[in-house]
């Protein structure tokens, strides 16, 4: 069980967190000016990088706050955590 | 000397299983990963098609990844007709399949109990056991006591949490060895001239307008006339490079086993509801699947609390289970889809062909799938089994959504 | 049972007291103190199982875990599958008999109490042996939070095996008054019979302690027999020390073939002698101290047969002088015996060949082929190992972040060697963490060893015996020999993964202890490879056996998932209700009165609800306070009906779906305010209702000035449904006019109870009058039971799940997750009245649009009456094409749909049913079959209203 670093509570256990996958995908401005492929791909496609992964979690035992994480998905360590307004980091 | 313990050991391993040549330049067909759907890919494209000219490339060691982690149930009672189709032509490969490798996979029929604990789960028991019956699947709905009679160890009495209210039953599901079937596979392919690279990752695809001409490898290029994909939890690897959108996403899953134990489980067990899959395999051991860890990972390992929480379900379920031992606990990848049924056929690139998306759901496909896709890749046509699951049913909202209804993925 | 090999005096036993216990039928004593092994020793037994596959008699060949020898199954006090004799502590009582290679689950429930408690450390120090006690010492004197688990029953490690001394005194003293320090520290938590068993992410470790298994029957039925410790460290020592490897030949795995690291073991901390005779085989220099430390007691060591070309020096001259026979450059080639060895066959040995072997007659044969660091833990935690040539063995290569390995562990074999590594690592672990080592952290000291001579890597002696390696054994829980292997990578097999698979080796009891690195070094020899490119096969969780039981903890039965239940619980319990799990929580399904029968009792509640009047408690409903400027801009996005042109006081019934179009929920939404709304969801639907509003607020429209606050919890709900409900409402609450006219339908109002404030709701789940009436949960048993008194003149009915299903299935009203299944839009369920045209977007709009969604063959909500008025359809029926000869033909069947729900109504007097049915609102009107048990039973397509189609009666 990791410790993940909640921005907002410090690290807790990954117990108390819900996971949202890929980050940095916005709803649609105009969902109706989608084609059906492009409405697709915003409902169900999402990148499944193997390495470095922008990701949503939830602290949902918690401050219930979402938030954003840079994670490697083969360590499954967390480079870094980042409000949802802030960009995503820049990493080497 | 004391007599042997009777079931306690294996059959023996064939003396030659495969050689271990170094890759051609070319091949007619280059499948993308050496695990069972592969490996069942190579054999049939041989034997159904008499297509040889095939090499099967594994980044590891053959039947090394959720071939070797998976825990072995095989079934076919899934709800939609899409799924019982594709899982019902693997059964029915599976009873033959001893004797059509001339290994001995371990293939034992001793039937699946989906347990249900509350009225939705005997709803949707029953709507899936009806189902199957009229799609020609054996199914049945047992009652508590029913159920007690074929596993007298699930705990049927009605003051735990979530007492069992019924189950299903198919009687000819059931499990198997799981790398006697790989290997079984791999042997049938290597005699038919079929060459199994190991160590040998693709890193790379040559292109030239809509084909594939070959694959870039940590053994050298390879020129390919077809390519399948057959990587599993690693496909979006492969289908990045080839820039390829797939909606899978990849999360570890996580299973174990106990010590060796005289026989006290006779079937194999499910639960949904109190999470807990379960059978005692061949020597005795128990095996046993957790919950799909909830992130996206590629580390074939999980977290403790999965395992924890698996153990109070089986407890709960089962308690003699209580001072059975956890021996061993690993970690598969799963590449699960948006609607828990696999990703199949044609791709944007007119000489790939995709397999992909299984989730929990791989091992019990792997001779039906591998029967359907050497069928797709010989005749660059979707088998009729596998047409239903298009990566295009996710723009058309044709989707086959095993876990809304059955939520019984594995 | 005598115990003629026990020694006169010494050991770590209590001799005072005798302990009687039970093995194979036969009884035996022993002493506090004792394992199961010791004391089988101590009567001279050491064949305790056969073999599992050959049925080849096994016996003690270590002295703990690494025991690849001694499975036993221990019956009383509670059988227990599969332990190893080695590591059994005895207590009085125990009986136990020798495994043949699967263990007995009790038939009977466990009622032992496990638990696991959480600790968080600075330093997580496990083993404490020579390494991990210093170790602790360096952290625990700079004021570092330390944890010290050790597997064993008391701390020493492997100075409990020796004669060691360390500051000039005997170790065992200094042990004890480092025990003691540790003590003194308030921050410290030293625990024996404590296992770590797994490393996993962010230094959380996993430890088990067995409090009261050294009790046996006396054990206090109070106290947790086993504790699964969470450890969450900083920084972990692994000082898990190292485990003997043995030297394969043929017929290795004769009773009394023993390490002979494990015959010291024996010897000093049990006070037992392996045997009278021992033949001594070693390749490197630790066996000498077996050789002479059982010469001193008085055991004939007939011979040290040493790989070597030559003996260590210093050793060879203490042999000498102790009279030990010493054969440099020779092997042990096989055993002879029965069922004990009565001969070790040695033989010359130059240049990896054997010379013609000879006899050398002895009870015991003490093996040692060099050691292996225990790195289980450090590779868990995805520390890479390097094989190191010298040693012939994995040690830890690279630093793993939070986590060190000390002492033997690491490679180190030699005591000062150890005590200095754990303080360094310690040390070391201090400076990461910021903290400063104390002033006065001395390092202890121990002699400084005579300079080894190097170990000759020698996995396994050439089989001169003819057998090819078939009695060589590699594995011997898995019967799996060097001839097996042969067999494999003469089968083609290349990777060490392939060959464990293959032979099966290290997938039993030990997971490859003592076998595992053998097997690398065998096949790197039969392939021609060098070991580094062999490598190991992955060492996984848990690192000894844990039962399942201890990882459930607490988590069994009420405890497994909580247990949600109302306010009004009690009265339910004690109205007789039968009780149905919905989600987390209990509800009242019906209330049968004596001599009624769930059929007969949902009649009558049914039927007092349609004529008279009924209560239901709807407490479990979730309910959402969404507050803010913008909470009716969230609620538009989010319902695909139109939320914002509710008036204030005024309810509106909602659908949600997700972004694929489906729906996930429905309900009321009351607006209390222009800014405020009281959102209801389904049961079920609770919590994935809050999270989907928050996620949406949170992650997609910050901009949003609202705020979603569950009040479920803090709002009781009493539906009072039937043509009375307005009597009794009216007479509870006589300020509120209860009219139409006043208090329309879909309308609420706040009034007070005597003080207690109250909001009364028209909502009708049924399709009759109803009015809702909310209160906090501390008032909901006394207005409860003020709602029965005002209702008893007009029947007032208590009623439970399955009538609130049936009244509102009656109305097509559809049940979220029953009567759809994640792949119903709202058109489906018929719902398009419900669907915003004039709103731009709402969550799944885009999704309506997609081909799929056009295609007239959707499955929609209608009913169904089967023909013949009596047959209930079961929930969950397939539905099929009318068939004229009433015959189904043979399968594949093509499925219309599937029945949802299924009900006998009170009201239509007939059974009559919800169903999803392909293109059903253009059958309504046809007739189609349901196979029910073989029979085909015609039904009627009708839609999905069956009572009450005008919506007469909501107004009473």
């Amino acid at each position: 069980m990791q410790l993940i670093p909640c921005p907002w509570c410090g690290p807790r256990e990954e117990a108390e967190f819900h996971y949202g996958g890929q980050a940095h995908v916005p709803y649609p401005d105009d969902p109706a000016a989608l084609s059906d492929e492009e409405w697709a791909h915003y409902v169900f496609f999402r990148d499944n990088t193997k390495g470095r992964f922008a990701e949503r979690w939830n602290h949902n035992a918690g401050c219930r706050r979402w938030f954003n994480a840079v994670r490697d998905t083969t360590t499954y360590r967390f480079e870094s955590v980042y409000r949802l307004d802030h960009p995503k980091p820049v990493t080497p | 000397m004391s007599p042997r313990t009777p079931g306690a050991d294996l059959p023996e391993h064939p003396d030659a299983l495969w050689r271990n040549p170094e890759p051609k330049r070319s091949y007619d067909v280059v499948i993308v990963g050496g695990g069972g759907h592969g490996l069942a890919t190579a054999h049939y494209l041989a034997k159904n098609h008499g297509i040889t000219n095939v090499a099967v490339l594994e980044k590891g060691w053959l039947a090394g990844g959720n071939m070797a982690r998976n825990t072995t149930i095989i079934r076919s009672n899934y709800l939609w007709d899409e799924s019982s189709g594709i899982y019902e032509h693997a059964l029915k490969l599976w009873e033959g399949l001893e004797e059509d490798l001339g290994y001995p996979i371990l293939f034992s029929q001793r039937g699946v109990l989906n347990l249900a604990h509350t009225l939705q789960d005997v709803r949707d028991s029953v709507r899936r056991v009806e189902a199957n019956k009229l799609n020609g699947v054996d199914a049945e709905w047992l009652e508590p006591d029913e159920v007690r009679k074929i596993c007298p160890v699930v705990n049927t009495s009605t003051d735990i949490r979530y007492p069992v209210l019924g189950a299903t039953y198919q009687p000819r599901a059931g499990i198997a060895k799981h790398d006697y079937v790989a290997w079984g596979f791999a042997r049938r392919a290597s005699e038919a001239g079929i060459d199994l690279i190991q160590d040998c990752e693709v890193t790379g695809f040559t292109t030239e307008g809509d084909r594939v001409t070959g694959v870039r490898t940590t053994r050298g290029d390879i020129a390919a006339g077809r390519v399948a994909l057959c990587a599993a939890g690693h496909t979006s690897v492969l289908t990045d490079m080839l820039g390829i959108r797939v909606p899978v996403q990849s999360h570890p899953l996580q299973a174990l086993v106990s010590e060796l134990l005289e026989p006290v489980h006779p079937t194999v067990v499910m639960s949904n509801a109190v999470h807990v899959y379960v059978s005692q395999a061949h020597k005795g051991e128990l095996v046993m699947g957790a919950g799909v860890d909830s992130y996206n990972g590629y580390g074939q390992r999980g977290a403790f609390h999965i395992i924890e929480r698996q153990m109070a379900a089986a407890v709960e379920l089962f308690p003699v289970f209580a001072r059975a031992h956890l021996l061993r606990t690993w970690g598969g990848i799963v590449d699960v889809s948006p609607d828990a049924s696999p990703i199949v056929g044609r791709t944007p690139y007119e000489n790939v062909y995709l397999n992909c998306g299984w989730g929990t759901g791989g091992f019990k496909a792997t001779p039906g799938i591998g029967w359907a896709l050497a069928h797709t890749v010989a005749n660059d046509e979707p088998h009729p089994l596998v047409a239903p699951f298009t990566l295009d049913r996710f723009v058309t909202g044709a989707l086959v959504d095993e876990h809304g209804a059955a939520a019984v993925a594995h | 049972m005598s115990t003629p090999f026990r020694t006169p005096a010494g050991g770590r036993i209590d001799r005072a007291t005798t302990l009687q216990f039970t093995f194979d039928g036969l009884g035996f004593t022993g002493h506090p103190g004792d394992t199961l092994a010791s004391a089988l020793l101590a009567a001279g037994r050491h064949q305790v199982a056969t073999s599992i596959k050959l049925g080849r008699p096994r016996g003690i060949a270590a002295a703990w875990a690494e025991d690849p020898g001694g499975l036993v199954q221990v019956e009383e006090p509670f059988p227990e599958p599969m332990l190893l004799a080695s590591t059994v502590e005895l207590f009085d009582g125990l009986v136990a008999h020798g495994l043949p290679g699967q263990g007995r689950l009790a038939d009977v429930p466990d009622s032992a109490r496990y638990d696991a408690v959480h600790h968080h450390v600075d330093v997580l120090v496990v083993g404490a042996g020579p390494a991990g006690l210093t170790a602790a010492l360096t952290a625990a004197r700079a004021g570092a939070r330390v944890a010290l688990v050790d597997e064993q029953s008391e701390a020493g490690g492997s100075l409990l095996s020796g004669t060691d001394r360390i500051d000039g005194v005997p170790a065992l003293e200094w042990v004890s008054n480092a025990v003691a320090e540790l003590a003194r520290h308030p921050e410290v938590l030293h625990l024996q019979r404590t296992t770590a068993f797994g490393v996993y992410d962010d230094g959380f470790a996993l430890a088990l302690e067995r409090r009261t298994d050294h009790l046996g029957a006396a054990a206090p039925k109070e106290v947790s027999r086993q504790r699964v410790w969470r450890l969450r460290a900083r920084s972990i020592v692994t000082a898990t020390g190292a485990h003997e490897r043995p030297v394969v030949f043929a017929d290795n795995d004769r009773p009394g073939t023993m390490l002979a690291g494990a015959a010291r073991t024996f010897l000093h901390r049990y006070g037992v002698l392996p045997g009278r005779e021992a033949v001594v085989f070693t390749t490197n220099d630790s066996a000498y101290d077996a050789a002479l430390d059982l010469h001193r007691a008085g055991v004939r060591v007939q011979a040290v047969v040493e790989a070597r070309p030559e003996a260590p020096p210093h050793r060879r001259e203490e042999c000498e002088r102790a009279g030990i026979r010493v054969l440099p450059g020779a092997v042990v080639t096989g055993t002879q015996g029965v069922e004990r060895v009565t001969h070790a066959l040695v033989a010359p040995f130059s240049d990896g060949q054997v010379g013609t072997s000879s006899a050398v007659a002895c009870d015991v044969l003490l093996v040692s082929g060099g050691w292996n660091p225990a790195v289980h833990l450090f590779s868990q935690a995805r520390g890479r190992l390097r094989y190191d040539e010298g040693l012939g063995a994995f040690v830890p290569g690279e630093e793993v972040d939070g986590l060190s390995v000390a002492g033997s562990a690491a490679g180190v074999l030699d005591l000062a060697g150890c005590l200095a590594d754990g303080q360094r690592v310690a040390r070391e672990t201090l400076s990461a963490l910021a903290i400063d080592p104390a002033a006065d952290d001395r390092l202890p000291s121990a002699p400084e060893p005579v300079a080894p001579t190097a170990p000759l890597v020698l996995w396994r002696v050439p089989d001169t015996s003819g057998a090819e390696g078939a009695t060589q054994f590699v594995d011997l829980q898995r019967d799996a020999t060097v001839a097996d292997i042969a067999r494999a990578v003469g089968a083609g097999l290349r990777s060490i993964e392939h060959v464990k698979r293959y032979t099966t080796i290290g997938t039993a009891h030990d997971q490859g202890k003592t076998s595992g690195v053998l097997t690398s070094g065998i096949t790197a020899e039969l392939l021609g490879v060098p070991v580094r490119d062999t490598g190991t096969t992955t060492f996984r969780p848990p690192y000894t056996p844990v039962a399942f039981a201890a990882l459930a903890g607490r988590d069994r039965g009420s405890l497994f998932d909580p247990e949600r239940v109302t306010a009004l619980h009690q009265w339910h319990v004690a109205a007789g209700a039968v009780f149905e799990d919905v989600g987390q929580w209990k509800r009242p399904r019906y209330y049968p009165e004596p001599g009624e029968d769930m059929e007969a009792a949902v009649l009558r509640e049914c039927a007092a609800a349609r004529t008279g009047v009924g209560i239901l408690d709807g407490s479990t409903l979730g309910k959402i306070d969404v507050q803010g400027p913008d909470a009716a801009v969230l609620l538009d996005r989010l319902y695909t009906n139109l939320i914002s042109s509710l008036k204030v006081g005024s309810v509106r019934y909602g659908v949600m779906c997700g972004v694929d179009g489906m729906v996930i929920d429905d309900g009321t939404v009351l607006r209390l305010a222009e800014d405020r709304f009281l959102v209801l969801t389904t049961t079920g639907g609770a919590a994935k209702i809050l999270d989907w509003m928050e996620e949406w607020v949170q992650t997609e429209w910050p901009d949003l000035r609202v705020h979603c606050t569950s009040v479920t919890e803090q709002w009781v709900t009493f539906p009072v449904v039937g043509p009375r409900s307005r009597d009794v409402v009216g007479a509870l609450f006589p300020d509120v006019n209860v009219s139409n006219e006043a208090f329309p339908f879909m309308t609420w109002r706040d009034t007070s109870l005597e003080g207690v404030p109250v909001r009364l709701a028209r909502i009708s789940f049924s399709g009759e009058l109803a009015f809702e009436v909310y209160v906090s949960p501390w008032y909901a048993v006394a207005v409860w039971q003020r709602l029965l008194e005002a209702g008893r003149p007009y029947g007032i009915t208590p009623y439970g799940t399955e009538t609130m299903h049936v009244l509102r299935a009656e109305k097509g009203y559809p049940i979220i997750g029953q009567d759809t299944d994640g792949t119903v839009t709202p058109h489906d369920l018929g719902m398009a009245w419900a669907v915003s045209k004039k709103k731009p977007d709402f969550v799944g709009k885009r999704s309506f649009a997609r081909q799929a969604n056009q295609d007239p063959r959707r499955k929609q909500l209608v009913g169904l009456l089967p023909v013949d008025r009596q047959t209930v359809l079961p929930e969950g029926s397939q539905i099929v094409e009318f068939l004229a000869d009433g015959e189904l033909p043979p399968p594949p069947v093509p499925m219309l749909g599937h029945v949802t729900s299924s009900y006998r109504s009170a009201e239509l007097a007939r059974p009559f049913a919800l169903a999803l049915v392909k293109g059903g609102r253009e059958r309504i009107g046809d007739t189609v079959h349901v196979p029910v048990n073989g029979t085909l039973v015609p039904v009627e397509v009708t839609g999905s209203v069956l009572v009450d189609p005008e919506g007469a009666r909501r107004d009473g």
